[in-house]
């Protein structure tokens, strides 16, 4: 997995930290929304005219641009739907994934 | 307003004569926080006013900061104190329920805050007066709560409290209890230690050792824990058992912080219960707060007219001070525990309900009863310690009341 972090997390035991006091999580879970989304957003490039308008509403920026359509990196985006609902051109379609 | 000054060019002590809330502002700046918030308006008190204008005449360097609501004064804190921040508020009867969700959190956080609650009476009815209700009602909540009797108490407590929190076998916020209307209001004469003296007392300031919001120091605070599934049960009981024994450990931390400050400044206090004239004492007041002056004078009395009555106050009501209650209790036949709020599920008085529990391990039975008095700022007078005193005395000959007593119920 890529880190944008400069810093190791935080090691407890190296610092001498009891493990009793304030919650800390130390690791980081592989987990990202994409293994959770139960819908998905698929764009139609006809009907994309590049607004941005689905970049700019995008809870987890997970919104690429493309040369002619902007899509979404499904590894961040947890299919909210926001990007569907606010498009002005409604080139975004959400989709079932158990079904697709 | 305000004519107190922390300067000070001689060695001599410095004595002010200020009310309990200015006392509470000049021990805070005396402790150097780094941060102040505060909710500035209703229900708040003149002690936040102290304090502002010590940050406004540049006598106390921290960043005040004025948030729409107790619920968001104490999140900042939360955040100043995981940045590494000395970290205090003042609030009381209402603000305290307003600011129940963070103030739950910031226990379990082990984050060291220090909050004076200038205790108020519960409302409805309607009031605006001094009582223990408001602190009584978050009694159960993981934060220390510690009860002044003077004006100098609170002073010196104020300061104290801050050494506790940061304690590192402790690490848990802590209420300083300063009596609303009697103590917050009530002036007499104060000694203001050294700001050196206090530097050197407190020592080096590390608050966020344990967790903190530090890039170079990247970690996740206050993760989801708990449920039924993985490592979510052991996990949360290590937190809560970890928050139960920093209480415990609290008791003597309080005690060796006490006997410090006694050392250095030459004031010593009971640091968990008192005991006033308690050698050879058949029958024991117990106390909690600023009533205690007017339960003293009235023992003081009642021993020259032969009965030999003592007082237990107790100045640590969280952690509850198990052991050193029971100690002081020793070989007394009757107790009259007096309380300034009342415990609804049971008909008395809190610090009564709690004194039940000690008695059991006391392991021999002791006639007890419970008086209510003080409530929303009614005085407690001599003459209603002389009352608590005979009804006590009574108890030994077996006279049993239902329920509690109300002592201000014909005045």
């Amino acid at each position: 997995m890529s880190s944008h972090r400069a810093y190791p997390m935080f090691d407890p035991a190296a610092a001498g930290v009891p493990d009793d006091l304030c919650p800390i999580a130390t690791e980081i879970t592989p987990m990202l929304p994409g293994d959770w989304r139960s819908m998905r957003p698929v764009v139609d490039r006809d009907k994309c005219v590049k607004c941005a308008i689905c970049w700019l509403y995008c809870p987890v920026q997970c919104i690429v641009e493309k040369p002619a359509w902007f899509d979404m990196n499904l590894a961040t985006c947890k299919g909210c739907g926001i990007c569907a609902n606010e498009c002005p051109q409604r080139a975004i379609t959400m989709v079932e994934e158990a079904g697709a | 307003m305000s004519t107190a000054t922390l300067e000070r060019s001689e060695t001599k002590p410095k004595y002010i004569v200020c009310e309990g809330n200015e006392a509470a502002a000049l021990a805070v700046a005396l402790a150097r926080p780094d941060m102040v918030s505060v909710y500035p308006i209703t229900p708040q008190s003149s002690l936040v006013e102290h304090v502002a204008k010590l940050v406004a005449d540049g006598r106390l360097d921290a960043d005040i900061v004025d948030a729409e609501g107790e619920h968001s004064v104490l999140s900042v804190l939360q955040g100043a104190a995981l940045a590494g921040g000395r970290t205090y508020t003042a609030t009381c009867g209402p603000g305290l329920a307003f600011m129940f969700e963070p103030y739950f959190r910031t226990s379990g956080m082990r984050l060291p805050i220090v909050m004076t609650i200038v205790t108020r009476d519960g409302i409805t009815p309607q009031s605006v007066w001094g009582g223990h209700q408001d602190a009584m009602t978050v009694r159960e909540v993981g934060w220390i709560q510690i009860y002044c009797e003077s004006v100098q108490e609170v002073l010196d407590t104020t300061i104290m409290a801050f050494k506790i929190a940061e304690h590192h076998d402790v690490m848990l916020p802590v209420n300083v209890c300063v009596d609303g209307n009697y103590l917050s209001y009530g002036s007499t004469r104060v000694e203001v230690p050294d700001q050196a003296e206090v530097d050197a007392f407190m020592g080096v300031k590390n608050v966020n050792w344990h967790a903190a919001l530090d890039p170079l120091r990247p970690m996740g605070v206050d993760p989801l824990t708990g449920g039924a599934g993985g490592k979510g049960p052991s996990s949360f009981v290590r937190y809560r058992k970890g928050q139960c024994q920093g209480m415990q450990n609290a008791l003597r931390v309080i005690t060796e912080v006490h006997e410090e400050y006694a050392r250095r400044f030459g004031r010593n206090y009971a640091p968990l219960v008192e005991r006033y004239r308690m050698e050879d004492a058949e029958i024991a007041l117990m106390t909690l707060g600023s009533m205690t002056g007017a339960a003293k004078d009235a023992v003081d009395e009642a021993r020259q007219a032969g009965t030999r009555v003592g007082i237990v106050k107790i100045k640590t009501f969280s952690p509850f001070p198990v052991d050193a209650l029971v100690a002081a209790l020793g070989e007394v036949e009757a107790v009259g525990v007096v309380d300034r709020s009342v415990a609804f599920r049971w008909n008395c008085g809190p610090m009564y309900q709690e004194m039940l529990g000690a008695l059991y391990r006391l392991g021999r039975h002791v006639p007890s009863a419970s008086f209510i008095g003080g409530l929303a700022g009614a005085d407690m007078t001599v003459e209603h310690f002389h009352r608590v005193i005979r009804d006590t005395e009574a108890l030994r000959h077996g006279r049993l009341s239902a329920g509690p007593t109300w002592l201000n119920e014909n005045d």
